[in-house]
């Protein structure tokens, strides 16, 4: 089943690739990540999206939390949780496809960020079936280039998160 | 004061109480090795091989429980470590290396022996430190220290490029540290305790099964304890050797692969297995499907990743050993009632009857070759009042050892468990005699095992490390014979040493003595040669060479399914009345 761990971790030197090497090293499945700084820049926040039986998650939630430069782990898909993705898609347009191009961006609430006379890019927000609808509609046009951010995601209220519990944190709020 | 990086360093390790260092030096630290030269408060002991020096590291910090330190160079001297390091992460042990490296503007270009000592050893350190500021680098070295001795301890790098240990700071040594990602947890869940000695009191038929834990833990009076007020018998892992009396009505011995057989039996018939500081190794559980089918589980581990990693744990337990075992002998001693010997006797006779079924064994012809574990087991017997530290080596060697050597004390056995390291046994006992300069430290070592770090004999008659090491001179890779007697139709493939050195003279070429025990009438008298000879000696036993160990489950094979002798189908030459073989004259089988 998939999973969606958040984590607060050390933000410094080497501390990525001790998460990544973990997930190599054991053997773990890793479907996305993604890391930023939070508001105190000495912490980043993590998105992992990995999947696994029971006994192996706990296992890769055991082991992010024995990994020292992690300060706090969370498995938010065990309660309610909201999840977003970014895709750039650049999408080729023949002069006859530019108006069925925008009228797709249209519907899904997707920007034009970038346009030439034969493509454009055009940003999308939102859950990973939008975003795979969006990819979907666009590819008969023909799609030149796709890049996505790799999920993030955060409890809902009154869920506990990483970002609104730890300790640092709210020394900086 | 403004101190150099090499003069903080020397002044830090003072601090958390450094005595000797294992030590080779290079271009990128020659600057700490000058400041150390200038000093006598902290003692370098010079190795011949970085391996050498980290295994030291590892048997000084298995013998005394504080981390062991080596210092290192940048490059080379960083990857010959790496062995070690990876050997002391498995099992769990507190070390701490200094290695060198390019001076900080040069890190990232390929410069003269540059390696990535951060990314070589992330995967075999508990944590890894690049020091990229002099001023940081006490606060740095304080916290190596607590990172490996504490929780579950193990392996820290701290990598010093050159020019830090030239540069200057003020020095100031912090007096404790903070992490915020770490804080392991010592003391378990009262409730889970309760519940845990609540199934004690209704077990029938409980096992204790003790691991290395307890003895990082120096929870072995507690353990002791536990197991003299309820009865419960003990199986020790591999690790745990020492942690529990050997000779004790109550020890079972060793479980596992090459485990005792009623030991191995009790666990499989076992209706409550009591996991203290243990992790379950796939040498332990066998077939993990068919492991221990009738018992509940608790698991007292420090580490929470060790619990349910392979095996389903009904009372897991997070917390130190000891801490939990005080807790839990406090609540059973105002519970357990009525005689725990006349309750646990129907389960007493049970194993008694297994014990005498199937005790270890082995014959002596006297006119014959001498067996190893003759050998091994007259070693234990002559020095069994001397309290010595053991060290072995890997292969059937370090399982007789295992078997036969009855430790009293924890803190008395160093071996290579996880990572299972041919060439770790001298040096770790050079370790250990350098921590202990008045004890009697021996090491059992395997013929192939010690040609992997026997430049080490000039390190230790250098130093004085009067380590006694008897080489069981099977001429072969023992352990990989024996796999190939029993699953490759005994077809002996790079097994067989045909070509080896003569290991009294190897001894005498490096500065060391050298004696060789070759009857079996002989072999009192050579032990006692060997240990009046005041100086280290390595003892050359030519034994019979196609002795296998046994018991042994095979791998993957379930634990009450033991092999216990040679299958009558094995074709192999008697070791009775044919003489001790001599270099290059032995006869080899093929099948
Ligand atoms: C040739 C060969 C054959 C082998 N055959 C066998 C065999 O027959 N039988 C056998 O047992 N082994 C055997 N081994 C060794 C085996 O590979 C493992 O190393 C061993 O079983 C692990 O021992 P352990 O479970 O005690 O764990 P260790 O590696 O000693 O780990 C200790 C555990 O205790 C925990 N711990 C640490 N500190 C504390 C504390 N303060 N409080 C609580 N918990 C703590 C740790 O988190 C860890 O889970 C063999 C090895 C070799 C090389
Ligand atoms: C560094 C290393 N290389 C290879 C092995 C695989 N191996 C395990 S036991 C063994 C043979 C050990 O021979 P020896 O030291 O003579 O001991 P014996 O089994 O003969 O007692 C080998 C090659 C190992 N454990 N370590
Ligand atoms: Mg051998």
């Amino acid at each position: 089943m998939e999973h969606i761990i958040s984590l607060s971790i050390e933000n410094k030197f080497g501390s990525l690739s001790r998460v990544a090497g973990l997930f190599s090293g054991r053997g773990f499945n890793i479907e996305s990540l993604s890391v930023a700084p939070t508001l105190d820049p000495s912490i980043s926040m993590m998105t992992i999206v990995t999947t696994g039986e029971e006994r192996i998650i706990e296992q890769i939630l055991k082991q992010l939390n024995k990994v020292i430069d992690v300060i706090k782990v969370v498995d938010i898909s065990e309660s309610e949780y909201v999840e977003r993705e970014t895709a750039l898609i650049k999408v080729h347009t023949r002069p006859e496809d530019r108006a069925e191009a925008l009228r797709i961006a249209d519907i899904f609430r997707a920007n034009v960020v970038d346009s030439s006379p034969t493509s454009y890019t055009i940003e999308v927000t939102g859950d990973v079936p939008k975003i795979q609808a969006i990819i979907n509609l666009l590819q008969p046009l023909g799609i030149k280039e796709l890049v996505r951010t790799g999920r993030v995601a955060m409890g809902r209220e009154p869920t506990r998160t990483a970002s609104a519990q730890s300790r640092p944190l709210a020394k900086v709020n | 004061m403004q101190l150099t990086g090499a003069e903080i360093f020397l002044e830090s390790l003072k601090r958390e109480g450094v005595k000797t260092i294992f030590a080779l030096p290079g271009g990128v630290v020659l600057k700490i090795f000058d400041v150390l030269h200038q000093q006598k408060d902290v003692e370098v002991i010079l190795t011949r091989h970085e391996q050498g020096a980290g295994f030291m590291a590892v048997g000084s910090a298995k013998a005394t429980g504080k981390p062991g330190v080596a210092l290192i160079t940048s490059g080379p001297g960083m990857t010959n470590v790496i062995t070690a390091l990876a050997d002391a992460y498995m099992d769990s042990v507190p070390i701490v290396v200094f290695s060198g490296q390019v001076p900080t503007a040069l890190i990232g270009n390929d410069a003269f022996q540059e390696a990535d000592n951060i990314g070589l050893s992330r995967p075999c350190t508990k944590y890894n430190f690049l020091v990229k500021d002099v001023n940081d680098l006490a606060a740095t070295i304080k916290e190596a220290f607590y990172i490996a001795s504490t929780g579950r301890p193990g392996p820290v790098l701290v990598d010093i490029p050159k020019d830090v240990s030239m540069d200057k700071a003020e020095f100031k040594y912090p007096d404790s540290v903070s992490i915020r990602g770490y804080s392991p947890t010592y003391d378990g869940s009262k409730w889970k305790i309760k519940q845990a000695a609540e199934a004690i009191a209704k077990a029938k038929r409980p096992i204790l099964y003790v691991g290395g834990g307890v003895v990082f833990s120096g929870a072995s009076k507690e353990l002791l304890e536990l197991a003299e007020m309820t009865q419960i018998p003990v199986d020790m892992t591999l690790m745990a050797l020492g942690g529990f009396p050997g000779n004790h009505p109550l020890s079972l011995g060793m479980l596992g692969m090459h485990g005792t057989y009623v030991a191995n039996m009790a666990m499989h018939y076992s209706d409550l297995v009591i996991a203290v500081g243990a992790r379950f190794d796939d040498r332990v559980t066998g077939k993990v499907s068919e492991f221990c089918p009738q018992a509940k589980v608790i698991h007292i581990d420090i580490d929470p990743t060790s619990i349910r990693k392979n095996v389903h744990v009904d009372i897991p337990i997070v917390g130190d050993c000891k801490r939990v075992l005080v807790e839990l002998n406090t609540i059973l001693q105002a519970t357990v009632n009525g005689n725990q010997r006349d309750l646990r006797k129907p389960w007493w006779d049970q194993l008694h009857a297994w014990q005498t079924e199937h005790p270890l064994q082995y014959d002596q012809d006297p006119e014959g070759q001498i067996k190893p574990q003759y050998l091994i087991e007259r070693v234990y017997k002559l020095t069994e009042g001397l309290d010595p530290i053991v060290s072995t080596d890997v292969g059937q060697h370090q399982m007789w050892t295992a078997q036969f050597f009855k430790l009293a004390n924890p803190r008395t056995w160093l071996t290579s468990g996880g990572l299972g390291t041919m060439g770790f046994g001298f040096p770790a006992a050079m370790g250990a005699q350098a921590a202990y300069r008045n004890r009697l430290v021996l090491c059992i070592a395997g013929d192939g095992s010690f040609q992997m770090n026997t430049q080490e004999l000039v390190s230790a008659v250098v130093a004085k490390l009067p380590v006694k090491v008897f080489v069981i001179n099977n001429r072969f890779h023992g352990m990989v014979r024996q796999w190939q007697d029993l699953f490759y139709d005994g077809r002996y493939a790079s097994s067989y040493l045909d070509q080896y050195p003569d290991f009294v003279k190897l001894a005498e070429a490096y500065g060391a003595a050298g004696v060789r025990i070759e009857k079996v009438g002989d072999v009192d008298a050579g032990i006692q040669e060997a240990l009046s000879i005041d100086g280290p000696v390595v003892i050359d036993v030519p034994v019979y060479q196609y002795e296998n160990c046994y018991p042994m489950i095979p791998a993957g094979g379930s634990n009450h399914e033991m092999l216990l002798g040679d299958p009558p189908d094995l074709k192999k030459p008697s070791p009775t009345g044919k003489k001790s073989s001599q270099q290059g004259q032995d006869t080899i089988l093929t099948a």
